[in-house]
C-alpha cells in the first residue's frame, strides 16, 4: 500500500467512527455536552463511561455515519467550542481522578469565519498547554485521519496509538502538493514525502503502538483493544512522574544539528 | 484601511521569500504596500520602518532586537542549533540554502537575553525573511530552550512572533514543536514568571495555535495578519466574502484574543512598563 492509499483508507466513510469505538469498548456511556462558553460542537463527543468496570472520561472527534449526521458534525472538523468542550471534560477527569481516552479522526480543525472569530488558534494552543500539565493519564488513539494542529489538540498524551491505516500529518497531502508542485493532483507524491503513515509515526517515536486492523469493527477487535487500553492505563496510573515523562516525551521530538563552537 | 491594502494579498506566505529578501545596505527605495508611497531606507530607518500612512513594514530579527532592547545588552544563546533536513524532503536543502543567504541567519528564530528598559529578560525573535518564519525542529528547540533557560534563571520572556506556521518540509516533527514549546511555556508559567508575546505580521498557523496565543499578555503591532487558517483557505472553503479587517490585529483585539495594540514607536516603552509591573529580574534591581 502506498502512503496515499493509506490516506484514502483513513478517510473512507465505511470505517468505524469514534461512536463505534465508544459503543464497542466501553459501557454505560453518558454523553456530556457543551463548552460552557458558547455552544455544543457536535464534531467532538465526550462523556463518562466504564472501561472494564473502571470509570473513565472518553472524548472523540466524530465524523458521523450518514450525510445528515456528517453535516451536523461538520465532517469531524471541530470549531473552537469543540476543543474547549474537550478541555472542560479533561479538567473534569483530572478533578475526579479519571483517566482520559481520546479518539482522533479529523481532516483538521474547522476552517471558517466564525472559527477564526472565536479563536481557533487560541483554543488549540490552550489545549496543548493544558494537556501537557493534566494530572491524570491520557491515551490518544488515531482511528482515521490525524489532520495537523486540529488532531494534536487532542493528542498531547502519555501514549499515542495509531490504527495501521490511520495517518497523522502536518498538512494534507493535497495542501502540500498545491504549495510544492502547484498541483493538488500530485498529492500521492506529497504523501510519500510527508511520512504520514502509522508506520512512519512509529519510526519517528511519535506513536508508541500501531494497531492491527484485522477484524476492524468486530466485537473481537474492540474487546482486544479494550484490554490493551485498560492494561496501559494500569501502567500509567502507577507511574510516579507521569507529567515529567509526558514533558520529556514531547521534549525529545525534533531533529537538528548542534555545532560545537 | 484603504482598498489597496485590502486587495494586496500575497499568493502564498511560504513561497514569497524572494520578494521579501532583506535588501542590501545603502539607499534602497521601498514602496509601501498600503499607500504605495516610495520611501528611502534612511527615512524608514528613522521611523522604525513604519510608513507615514501607519503601515508597519516587516523587519528582520536583528533589526527588531536593536530597536527593542537596550543598546549593547543582547547576548545570543543557542545560535548553534540548526535544522538538518530530517526527512530528506524534496527541495528542502535548496530552500534552506536560499533562506540562509537571504536572511543571513541560520534559522527562523533568534534567542537570547537582553535588557529592556533596564530589566533583564529572555527573548525570542522570529524572522519573516527565513522561510516566512516557519517552525521546524530547530525553531522549536531554540524556543523551548529559551523558556527552560528563563525558568532556570527566573527571567521573564518576551517573544516576537512571525510565522507562516509549521514547516511542512519536516512533517510531523515540526507539528510536534507546537506541543513541545507549549510544554516549555507551561513550565515557565508555573514558576510564576511573565511571558509577553508580541504578534507581528504575519502570525498564522501552528505558531498562532501554540506559543503565540499562550502569553500572559498578548501585544500586537497594528495591521498585522493574525489567524489560524490562511485567509485564502478560508475564502475558498467558505465561498463567502470575508470581513475587510478579517484576521488583523484589530480584528483579534475586537474578538478578545489580544490585550493591546501598540505602535512600533511606543513598543519598547510599553514592554518596559509591563516588565516593570512584574518586578523584572531582581538581579538587575
Amino acid at each position: 500500500m502506498t502512503a496515499y492509499d493509506r490516506v484514502r483508507t483513513a478517510r473512507s466513510t465505511s470505517r468505524p467512527t469514534a461512536q463505534d469505538y465508544i459503543a464497542g469498548m466501553f459501557s454505560s456511556f453518558i454523553e456530556l455536552h457543551g463548552d460552557r462558553r458558547y455552544r455544543d460542537d457536535e464534531a467532538i463527543i465526550g462523556g463518562l463511561a466504564y472501561l472494564k468496570g473502571k470509570p473513565v472520561t472518553v472524548i472523540g472527534i466524530e465524523k458521523g455515519h450518514n450525510t445528515i449526521e456528517r453535516m451536523r458534525r461538520s465532517f469531524g472538523a471541530p470549531e473552537p467550542e469543540g476543543y474547549r468542550k474537550a478541555l472542560r471534560l479533561m479538567k473534569q477527569a483530572e478533578k475526579f481522578h479519571r483517566p482520559v481516552v481520546l479518539f482522533v479522526d479529523t481532516s483538521g480543525a474547522f476552517c471558517g469565519i466564525g472559527a477564526e472569530e472565536r479563536g481557533q488558534g487560541q483554543a488549540i494552543a490552550e489545549n496543548l498547554m493544558e494537556m501537557m500539565g493534566l494530572r491524570t493519564p491520557e491515551i490518544s488513539i488515531f482511528i482515521g485521519e490525524g489532520g495537523s494542529g486540529g488532531a494534536l489538540a487532542l493528542a498531547v498524551s502519555d501514549r499515542v496509538w495509531m490504527l495501521e491505516n490511520a495517518v497523522y500529518s502536518v498538512i494534507s497531502p493535497e495542501g502540500c502538493a498545491s504549495i510544492l508542485y502547484k498541483d493538488a493532483a500530485e498529492a500521492p507524491k506529497a504523501a510519500e514525502s510527508l511520512r504520514l503513515t502509522a508506520a512512519d509515526a512509529y519510526a519517528l517515536g511519535i506513536a508508541e503502538r500501531v494497531i492491527s486492523e484485522d477484524g476492524l469493527g468486530t466485537p473481537d477487535f474492540y474487546s482486544k483493544l479494550r484490554d490493551e487500553v485498560a492494561e496501559e492505563i494500569g501502567i500509567l496510573e502507577k507511574t510516579e512522574d507521569l507529567i515529567e515523562r509526558r514533558y520529556q516525551r514531547f521534549r525529545a521530538f525534533g531533529r537538528y544539528d548542534e555545532e560545537i563552537k | 484601511m484603504s482598498i489597496l491594502k485590502f486587495l494586496y494579498k500575497p499568493q502564498n506566505e511560504l513561497e514569497k521569500e524572494g520578494r521579501n529578501a532583506e535588501p542590501p545596505a545603502g539607499e534602497t527605495e521601498y514602496t509601501c504596500p498600503n499607500c504605495h508611497r516610495t520611501l528611502v531606507e534612511s527615512v524608514l530607518e528613522a521611523q522604525n520602518w513604519v510608513c507615514i500612512c501607519g503601515h508597519h513594514f516587516r523587519i528582520g530579527a536583528r533589526k527588531r532586537i536593536s530597536m527593542m532592547t537596550d543598546e549593547g545588552s543582547f547576548e545570543e544563546l543557542f545560535s548553534t542549533i540548526v535544522t538538518d533536513d530530517p526527512l530528506a524532503f524534496p527541495g528542502y536543502q535548496k530552500k534552506l540554502t536560499k533562506a540562509r543567504e537571504q536572511s543571513g541567519e541560520n534559522e527562523s528564530v533568534i534567542t537570547g537575553t537582553a535588557m529592556i528598559g533596564g530589566i533583564k529578560t529572555a527573548l525570542f525573535v522570529m524572522s519573516p525573511f527565513f522561510m516566512m518564519g516557519s517552525m521546524g525542529s530547530a525553531t522549536g528547540e531554540k524556543i523551548t530552550r529559551i523558556f527552560e533557560y528563563a525558568a532556570e534563571h527566573s527571567l521573564p520572556v518576551v517573544g516576537w512572533t512571525v510565522s507562516g506556521g509549521a514547516r511542512m518540509q519536516e512533517g510531523l516533527l515540526s507539528l510536534m514543536q507546537m506541543a513541545k514549546t507549549s510544554g516549555a511555556v507551561l513550565r515557565h508559567s508555573q514558576k510564576g514568571l511573565l511571558y509577553i508575546t508580541v504578534l507581528t505580521d504575519p502570525t498564522t498557523g501552528g505558531v498562532t495555535a501554540s506559543f503565540a496565543m499562550e502569553g500572559d499578555i498578548i501585544v500586537a503591532e497594528p495591521g498585522a495578519t493574525v489567524g489560524f487558517a490562511g485567509r485564502r483557505v478560508v475564502e475558498q472553503t467558505t465561498m463567502e466574502s470575508l470581513p475587510r479587517d478579517f484576521q488583523t490585529s484589530e480584528f483579534i483585539l475586537e474578538h478578545g484574543f489580544a490585550d493591546i495594540i501598540v505602535q512600533r514607536s511606543n513598543e519598547k516603552k510599553l514592554l518596559s512598563s509591563l516588565l516593570a509591573f512584574h518586578g523584572g529580574n531582581h538581579d538587575s534591581l
